[in-house]
Formats: structure tokens, sequence, C-alpha cells
């Protein structure tokens, strides 16, 4: 049974985010701690505040460049760091809230700040896990 | 948490040398010219793979002229590799590439004389540090000082460090210091998007994090009599410099126009071998777009460092009152700029991509100012918090070896991840205390990621820079006071 879970993989000067989960949207949501992990502990952030962020999805690989870089725009001016997520795709759209909280840097100690999502090392994608369960990964290089 | 894909060298077989830094890559497929890389052997023989791929993908776009150059501190880019450089024809069908240019548009360097020596700064260094630490806003979340209406983000995105200037940010003396004098011409603030005017508001006069800086350093060694005497620099000398881009506002176009080109590539006949090397013709709507948008994002970054000038001005008024900082330069590293360069005998007007590059004009060209031209201009090159930083000067042969390009600074040997794993952020403040240099930073981790040994040796890519003639050495510089977000 595959376990959703994000990680970080290595690019020269930046930083690969990788989402893992039972669907896309699961991988989706995993790819957004993986972001925020980048720039402190996800668990750190406290689910405070609601924000809904929505975007268009045609593409999958592209949607999720755009689903990433929405919520580097709503970090930046709402000065919010988010630690949890729920996606929702449907059709070309994705929907999603995202809970967190204003950013306080004493507490939350940022790292860097992200840029944006690129294309490089971009995939979204199925395969089987080892129980052959469905298991969806959702990954590309955010500059910093 | 694990991480995955193995550095992959660079296989020298398939280079051939042709000067003792300077390799060739022979167009085969679908490359119009040849690649260039101009590096040491150590240093090509450390560099990965990926810069190959990406100097041969640059190499295929329309109206690339001469080659697809890169410097001695390339690596893995976005499309282009970081310290790439090619120049394209509009003429040829050229095209305008955002990934060319990058998510921080005219990220740069600029620095400033103090007239001071360390003896001055020993005895206030603490207060010094602590007086520009609260002054010059840095890190995420960090607020500007200077909130702009949609008005004045206009201006201040048509006037760059002019505009900063007659707002009282600086002085006049300022603006000949900086490439295009301080303001690029040609900007179209209403190609600039709400979204990126939005994530500028509350970033005007902020230094960013990650590797960007400012710092006090000291001119610990003079490899060029004259030019440093032209450049106005002695050893003992402490110099201030800024390193940042244009913020949000940069980053965001970036955002936007790497994926306008990337869905718009296919409709012009563009074949693009790497989603991320999105371009547009030059002579196109979206290739008109990004360049005016990409001008007014030049601005911004000028404008930025001109304000953050004028916060280290003030901090120093605090500490040693009696001080002027004028400015030495100020150099961009990630642009796209209308250049005359000589290709077979004839003067063309070429759109140069400097991405991680940067520019390094020779002696006598037009563009630099009065005070500077015999010399040729002053490259200001970024080191780490732990280790050096240099000034060089333009070569002479630079132009027609790279349309006047040299390096930025020493690029990453490990990843962030790794550099965490390694390091702590205190222990390595308190090791670069012990030396001398004190670090100020709002984040540990951050200063983790940023550790000295995380980077690659700063010397010896700009003693390639100078051997291959792009640029020569002037002087190296030492931090004393590193203050990073």
């Amino acid at each position: 049974m595959t376990t959703p879970r994000w990680e970080h993989f290595p690019h020269g000067a930046d930083i690969g985010v990788r989402g893992v989960g039972r669907s896309k949207a699961e991988a989706f949501e995993q790819a957004a701690l993986a972001l925020t992990a980048v720039i402190t502990d996800p668990e750190a952030v406290m689910p405070k505040e609601a924000v809904e962020i929505s975007c268009e999805v045609q593409d999958d690989e592209l949607g999720l460049v755009d689903w990433l870089n929405a919520i580097v725009y709503v970090m930046a001016t709402r000065r919010m760091l988010f630690g949890r997520f729920k996606v929702a795709l449907d059709g070309g759209r994705l929907q999603a809230t995202a809970w967190g909280e204003p950013l306080d840097p004493a507490r939350h100690q940022p790292a860097v700040e992200v840029k944006g999502a690129t294309y490089t090392e971009l995939r979204v994608g199925r395969g089987r896990s080892d129980d052959q369960t469905e298991v969806w990964t959702a990954q590309c290089v955010v500059d910093v | 948490m694990h991480c995955t894909g193995p550095h992959i060298q660079m296989d020298t077989s398939r280079l051939i040398r042709k000067g003792d830094c300077e390799w060739w890559i022979l167009p085969f497929g679908k490359m119009r010219v040849p690649g260039v890389i101009y590096a040491s052997e150590p240093l090509i023989r450390e560099m990965d793979l990926k810069v190959y791929e990406q100097v041969v993908n640059v190499a295929t776009l329309p109206g690339i002229e001469k080659a697809s150059y890169a410097m001695p501190d390339a690596h893995w880019g976005y499309g282009f590799t970081i310290g790439g450089v090619a120049a394209f024809d509009p003429a040829r069908g050229g095209v305008i590439s955002a990934g060319g240019v990058g998510f921080d548009i005219s990220c740069g360097v600029r620095t400033l004389y103090t007239g001071l020596t360390l003896d001055d700064i020993q005895p206030v260094k603490d207060r010094l540090a602590d007086a520009l630490f609260h002054t010059v806003p840095a890190g995420l979340g960090s607020r500007g000082k200077l909130h702009l209406n949609l008005k004045e983000m206009n201006e201040m995105l048509a006037g760059g460090a002019r505009w900063a200037v007659e707002r009282g940010y600086g002085l006049r003396d300022d603006l000949e210091r900086i490439e295009e004098r301080g303001r690029m011409e040609g900007a179209t603030p209403e190609q600039v998007s709400d979204q990126a005017k939005k994530r500028q508001q509350d970033e005007m006069g902020t230094l960013g994090s990650g590797n960007h800086y400012l710092e006090v350093q000291r001119v610990v060694t003079l490899f060029d009599a004259s030019s440093a005497e032209a450049f106005g620099i002695r050893e003992g000398d402490i110099l201030v410099s800024i390193h940042c881009g244009s913020r949000g506002l940069g980053h965001q176009i970036g955002t936007e126009f790497l994926k306008k080109m990337a869905v718009t590539a296919g409709r012009h006949g563009i074949d693009l071998p790497d989603r991320e090397l999105a371009c547009a013709p030059i002579e196109s709507d979206v290739g008109r777009d990004y360049l005016g948008a990409m001008r007014a994002a030049i601005n911004c970054a000028l404008a930025n460092r001109q304000i953050i000038t004028h916060l280290v001005r003030q901090a120093f008024a605090e500490v040693l009152p009696r001080v002027r900082l004028p400015l030495l330069y100020d150099v961009s590293h990630n642009t796209c700029k209308v250049e005359e360069h000589a290709i077979d005998g004839e003067r063309k007007r070429l759109y140069v991509h400097r991405k991680g590059a940067t520019r390094a004009f020779g002696p006598g060209h037009p563009d630099l100012p009065p005070s500077l031209r015999e010399t040729g201009q002053p490259v200001l090159i970024g080191g780490t918090m732990g280790t050096a930083s240099y000034i060089l000067v333009g070569a002479r042969e630079s132009m027609a070896l790279s349309y006047g390009s040299a390096c930025h600074g020493a690029g990453r040997s490990m990843s962030r991840h790794q550099a965490m794993k390694q390091w702590r952020g205190r222990e390595v403040i308190k090791e670069l205390a012990g030396r001398g240099i004190l670090i100020r930073s709002v984040s540990d981790r951050g200063v983790a990621e940023e550790a000295p040994g995380a980077y690659k040796d700063v010397g010896a890519v700009v003693d390639a820079a100078d051997r291959a003639k792009l640029a020569r050495k002037v002087a190296r510089l030492e931090p004393v006071i590193c203050v990073k977000g």
C-alpha cells in the first residue's frame, strides 16, 4: 500500500521537489508539502487559516508547475506558509485548500525563498508499487 | 527523504581542445553553430554532463550567431546552462528566451568604496554588522520600507536606478557607474502583469535570500596595478558589495513568460529540444512582450540595488558618520541585451543572452563611462561568505571570444540538502567569527545551505576566465561582515 510522502532530490544550485501518492491529486498535495519543506519544516506550520487556490490543469505536467507557482504566489503576496493541502482534480481544473499561517521568521527560520517552479526534471506519472497498487509521482525542480 | 540522480561528469572525449582554456563541441545533428566552453582542464572535468547537453541544445535555436558559449563556472541550469551566453540575429529568425535570462532577471552585484581600512572597521565591526542587518531588510518575508502605488510602480519599471535617484535614493553620480547608466531603455511596464507588480509591492529595497548577500570586504591582493589604480582600489581598502536581483517581480515575469513561450513555441515553428529552453522569435508578439517586460525587470533590479545602496549608506552613517560610499560599478548577470557585435567583419545588432554570466566589455567600449572607458569594465565576481570575491576587468579579446562576457561566481559543489546535513548554521557562523568574519542572518539553515564548503573554488573559475582572456584579474577581496537573508 503506497504511503503518501514527499521527497527532495538534488539539482545543482536549486532543489527538486517530489510528491508520491495513491492518486494524482495526492501526489500534487505531497509535492506542495515538498515545496514548503524547501523553506521550512511543514510540521512547524500551524493550520490556522485556509486559503482556496485554483488553476487550470489541461496538461498534467504544466499543471503541476502552475499549481506550485500558484502556491508560491500566495505565499509571497500573503506572506504565509502552508503545512497542509487538499487537492481536487476535476476535468481540466484543480481546486485546492491550503492550510497555514503567517510567516514568522523567528519560529519558521525560512532557509530560502522559492522564486518559481521550473520545467526541469518535470514529470507526472503513474506506476505500480511493489504490492501492485497504483502510485502517482509528481516532481519538478524549483528555483531558489 | 532520499536523493536521486548521480552527478554525471563531462566526457571530455566529446570535446576538441582549441586552447589552454577553450573547448569546442563541433556541430552535429541540429546544431547550427559550435559549442564553446571556456574552462581549465580540472574545471571542465568537474562540470556536469548537463552543461554539454544544454550548450548543444542552445546551439540548435534559430538565428544563433557564432557559437553557444559556456563560462568557466558553467553548471546545470534551466534550458540554458548557468554561465551560458548566446546571441541571436532577429534578421535571421533569431529568438529571445525567458529560460536564457532566468528567474532572477538582472540579478547582479554592485560594489561601493568606503575609503576605510580594516583598522577603521575593527573597533566598530559588531555595531556596523548590526546596523547593516537592521537597516537592510533581508530574508523571506522581510518587508521593504518603500511601498509603491501602481503609478509609482510603473515609473520605477520605466526609470530604474535613475527613478530611484530622483526619489532621493542615492546620488546622480551613481548612475554613470551602472550598466545602461542606471536605466534600461525600452521597458514596457504595461507588459508586466498585475501579479508581478503585486508580488513586488512589499519588496522594494530588500535583499532576498538564498545566495543573495550584502558584504563588507577587504582588498587583500592586487593582480593588475594599473587597472586597480584606474578603478580606484588599493590593497587594504574596505569595499561593500551587494548581490541581489529583481525580487518577486522578476521571478513572476520569468514564471509567466516561460509558460507563454513553452506553449507558443510550436506555433512559431520552433522545435524545442527541452521545454525549459522556451523561447519565441524576437519578431513575434510574445518575443516583443517579453523583451519589454524583461527590461522593466532589469529596471526593478537596478532600482532595488540603488535603494539598498542608500540604506547601506544610512547604516554606515549611524556608525561612522563621516564616511562616503561612492559607487565603483554595478553589473548584472541574467539579462538579454541588444548589442552591436562584429560577425565575420560585419557589425550586427544581436540579442545577447547572458545567463549567470557577467558583461565584460573590454577597453575602449563606448558603453563604458569616460572614467573607465580606457581600462575596461569592472567585472564583479561574488564568492562565498567564507572565501573570497574578485574584481576583474573586461579583456579586449572578450568581445570576439564571448560577446564581451565572463563568469559570475563559483557555482555550488553540493546540493542544499547535502550542505544542510553536513553543516550546522551556528557552527559555520562561529567558525567564521573565529576568522574575523561576522555573519548576520535570519536563518541558521540558510547559513548552512550557503556554507563556504558547499561551493566550488571561485579562484579556479576566475583564473580560468583570465587565462581564457575573457576578463583579467584585478583584485581579490575577502569578507569581513556578511549579511544574508
